[in-house]
């Protein structure tokens, strides 16, 4: 029987936790720039991310500009179009959401949550946020390079991506965008073996794997996702830099490039996509795994109830994360691969909604008799599971092969992706950065500036993907950025596609709102106290708001129960934090 | 509380926006109509599971909303509900995923008597090879490609001698008739992409990718390319004519075959063309 019972005081193991030996800042240099605290780490992460992913966000208006009202933007040419268009996918993918749930949400909670002062290789900490900050900067140089940045689509596909028919194919773009990916992935590497090894070897006394919050949990099993993938991305990017910079053949058949025969030869595109795949699918999990974790202990705290099915959920995690590494061809049903694989990828990538399905009856199950607190990282919550369900839902379309054959690089699939990773997991770094703001600033935010942001996050984003999945219905094709006179595309598209472009950009001035709040509330908002949400979890339990280097006071906190003791029956207040002694009144359920 | 009332919204709007919007596939001119029940099955099914998962949703945030004095109940879990859950999940996607592979079978099973016909793409027009009299189609390589043959042919072989080029020009396809379209880049990838036909595929260069269709419906169908391949992606279009059965060789009897195209053939007429004006003179 695993341990998730609220009487635990009698279970505390022996102190096997020693007390760790932590740098102490000498000077302002050491403590807010070359800072080897997880929590500053966790800032400059998440500062460095948040402001690429203001350049993306200005990219995809640009876009919805350009597709919304074709020919109205002289300066937004197809190569133009191109180069924003892959600059945005890859950004949000990469350099925004795998590094802020990571870098940015991991420095800052897994230390926190698991009890213990630091990650237990601050150095190593550090090194991977300045690795991340270099991997930005060549990112952002490819804009200013000649020819500018790639226009190859995040995916980067051989051979277009190194050949003079793609923008920056054969300028430094592409050159700068592949050193970029591979700083990236060492950058992250340092932080990620810094993630895992802490949620294992750090934590503190009487915090069992079966107590760890979800979050954590989500955390950890993408980190460890990531550790696996990335070195294929990797590998890929070697092998394509190799192919572009001297001449080698990895990815590159004999082709006649623009009427000259190119000196490559026996290379194979579609093994590159192999690569980028293996990648690529445990990626969108790396994405919503965190986000899993992080909305589960939204919802438990603001609904005042313990999550529903615990043990139910860990499991669901650690299998997505498993089964997320065999169904990567899904991405490749019309590549040009053996037809035969689509046989047991579409088998596996079915299987895999099972434990995703478990996991949003699990949310729902936790509202149902719940205490529900209306707060904003609520709504979010809320907003998550409806984005995330209807991107779920989707994905079976995608998933079961021959459904995916008519709807596959059309604008379906740009709605799906968007609903799914985009839209959902950003709801819920929305929703987490309202909820541990006044544990990092010690001021919550503006609420007023909040709800208006939500809504207008909320019932835009729907209002930009709905439909947008008939648009792929009707045929139109991704990545087109004009879509000309083309007969089986009614004039209602346009319109419809002029509504989308209008939703966008109503949606983009929103998140500059959100912006404005988190600059206003550090001096302007309500102060916070130690515990706001009266939460169970133990960074809500530190001395002092924000908590100080080391986190905790003299004394690690002892953990004596699971991390959902909401509203138990017979005690006191509606929550018991994890590190609270006393034993319940009640003995509560297994 | 507004967000139990959007949350009710937003299933009604979407359920009303599927059956009312005038947004929907084109029209289908192949035999894999089976493609398009699939899909309209697949969208019940999600429909019902997510609006039941969202009105459920709504429910819990009306009923259960924080009131003074209320308290939320203490249920870690109960495997019963949570083992009932999961097998009806499993019963639903194996009802959308059996039929799924069902017709899967059917579209990697080309018919034998298939005719083929080749697509070759570049950056950024298509064209097309269809065998001669021999029913065969010539082998083919990157490398051969050149001005006089821009489609790679191998010119040392007999069979694609008679083969029909069309060179960035419009394919015409019989009416109901199976064709195994086999498809060629000589650059990068393209996608062949038809969207009445419902089926595509990606071209990728080094080697050769196919699909198989019955075209059903007479007309004239845009190719477009579906596969990210450059500046010119957006307007790589080509036309697929469907035609009836006498059309069609109508058509077929004005293209010229790769010999009447290549080098030597031209030299050839070009010879006796040289005789005819010399014994003029």
């Amino acid at each position: 029987m695993v341990d998730v019972t609220p009487h635990g005081a009698d279970l505390i193991p022996p102190a096997e936790v020693g007390e760790m030996e932590l740098y102490h800042p000498h000077s302002w240099w050491t403590k807010y720039v070359f800072a080897q605290d997880a929590k500053v780490i966790a800032i400059q992460y998440s500062g460095t991310a948040l402001a690429i992913g203001l350049v993306a966000l200005v990219l995809s208006w640009l876009m919805r500009l350009q597709l919304g009202f074709p020919g109205t933007f002289d300066f937004i040419t197809p190569e133009a179009y191109y180069q924003f268009m892959t600059m945005h996918g890859m950004i949000m993918v990469i350099y925004l959401l795998t590094a802020l749930f990571l870098g940015g949400f991991g420095n800052y909670l897994i230390p926190l949550m698991v009890g213990a002062r630091d990650m237990v290789f601050p150095y190593v900490n550090m090194l991977s946020y300045w690795i991340y900050l270099l991997a930005v900067l060549v990112l952002v140089a490819s804009f200013f390079a000649p020819g500018g940045p790639t226009g190859a689509g995040w995916t980067l596909y051989p051979p277009q991506a190194i050949l003079s028919g793609t923008p920056g194919g054969t300028g430094p773009g592409i050159i700068l965008m592949l050193v970029s990916l591979i700083l990236f992935i060492i950058g992250f590497t340092m932080g990620g073996l810094n993630y895992v090894v802490t949620v294992l070897q750090a934590r503190t006394r009487g915090m069992t794997l079966m107590r760890l919050p979800l979050t954590v949990w989500g955390i950890f099993t993408a980190t460890v996702m990531a550790l696996l993938a990335f070195p294929a991305l990797f590998v890929a990017c070697v092998m394509m830099l190799f192919d572009r910079a001297i001449g080698s053949s990895f990815f590159m058949p004999a082709i006649v490039e623009m009427g000259e025969q190119s000196p490559h030869n026996g290379g194979s595109p579609i093994m590159f996509q192999h690569l980028f795949w293996f990648f690529g699918h445990p990626e969108v999990y790396i994405v919503a795994l965190p986000a899993f974790g992080i909305v589960s202990d939204l919802i438990s705290t603001h609904a005042r109830k313990n999550i529903f099915g615990y043990r139910m959920m860990v499991w669901a995690i650690v299998g997505i994360g498993a089964l997320s590494f065999v169904v990567w061809a899904h991405h490749m049903y019309v590549s040009g691969m053996h037809p035969y694989f689509g046989f047991f990828f579409a088998t596996t990538t079915l299987i895999i909604a099972v434990p995703t399905a478990i996991k949003v009856y699990n949310w729902v199950l936790t509202l149902w008799r719940g205490d529900i607190h209306l707060t904003i990282p609520m709504l979010f919550a809320l907003a998550f599971i409806v984005t995330f369900v209807n991107g779920g839902l989707t994905g079976l379309f995608l998933g079961n092969v021959v459904v995916d054959v008519p709807l596959s690089d059309t604008m379906f699939v740009v709605a799906h992706f968007h609903m799914v990773m985009g839209v959902a997991p950003i709801l819920v770094v929305f929703g987490a950065i309202y909820h541990w703001y006044p544990k990092i600033s010690g001021r919550m935010l503006n609420e007023f500036m909040g709800r208006f942001h939500f809504w207008v996050t909320f019932i835009g984003a729907y209002l930009i993907f709905f439909p947008m999945h008939y648009v792929g219905l009707v045929g139109v094709p991704r990545r087109y950025p004009e879509l000309g006179d083309t007969a089986f595309i009614p004039p209602s598209v346009h319109t419809l596609n002029e509504f989308i472009t209008v939703a966008a950009l109503t949606v983009g001035f929103a998140q500059l709102v959100f912006l404005f709040n988190l600059f206003w509330s550090i001096r302007h908002g309500k102060k916070a106290g130690d515990n706001p949400w009266r939460a169970t979890t133990l960074e809500w339990q530190t001395a002092g708001t924000p908590p100080p280097h080391g986190n905790f006071g003299k004394e690690l906190p002892v953990v004596y129960r699971w991390a959902y003791d909401y509203s138990v029956p017979g005690a006191p207040e509606d929550f018991i934090a994890q590190n609270d002694p006393r034993p319940s009144t009640q003995g509560g359920h297994a | 509380m507004a967000i139990a009332l959007v949350l009710v919204l937003v299933v009604i709007g979407s359920v009303l926006f599927h059956v009312l919007s005038p947004w929907w596939w084109t029209p289908i001119a192949s035999n894999w109509g089976y493609i398009d029940s699939t899909l309209v099955a697949t969208f019940w099914i999600t429909g019902a599971v997510f609006s039941a998962v969202v009105l459920f949703m709504a429910y819990c945030v009306y009923r259960f909303r924080h009131k003074e004095g209320q308290k939320a109940a203490y249920e870690p879990e109960s495997k019963k509900l949570e083992s009932w859950l999961t097998a009806i999940t499993a019963i639903g996607v194996a009802a959308m995923l059996a039929p799924g592979l069902y017709v899967w079978k059917q579209f990697v099973t080309v018919p034998k008597d298939a005719t083929e016909v080749e697509v070759v793409a570049q950056q950024w027009q298509w064209s097309f090879r269809l065998p001669g009299a021999d029913g065969k189609l010539g082998t083919s390589n990157a490398r051969l490609v050149s001005s006089d043959n821009p489609l790679g042919i191998n010119p040392d072989d007999p069979n694609g001698k008679d083969d029909v080029v069309v060179e960035a020009a419009d394919l015409h396809l019989p009416i109901d008739k199976p064709v195994k379209m086999l498809l060629r880049s000589i650059d990068v990838l393209h996608d062949f992409y038809v969207p009445e036909f419902r089926a595509k595929m990606d071209m990728v260069p080094g080697m050769v990718t196919y699909f198989w269709f019955t075209p059903t419906r007479t007309g004239t169908f845009e190719v477009l390319c579906a596969e990210l391949c450059g500046t010119g992606h957006g307007f790589m279009r080509g036309i697929v004519m469907v035609d009836t059965a006498q059309d069609y060789t109508t058509w077929l009897q004005q293209q010229s075959t790769f010999a009447q195209l290549s080098g030597p053939a031209k030299v050839g007429v070009l010879v006796d063309r040289g005789k005819v004006t010399a014994s003029m003179e």
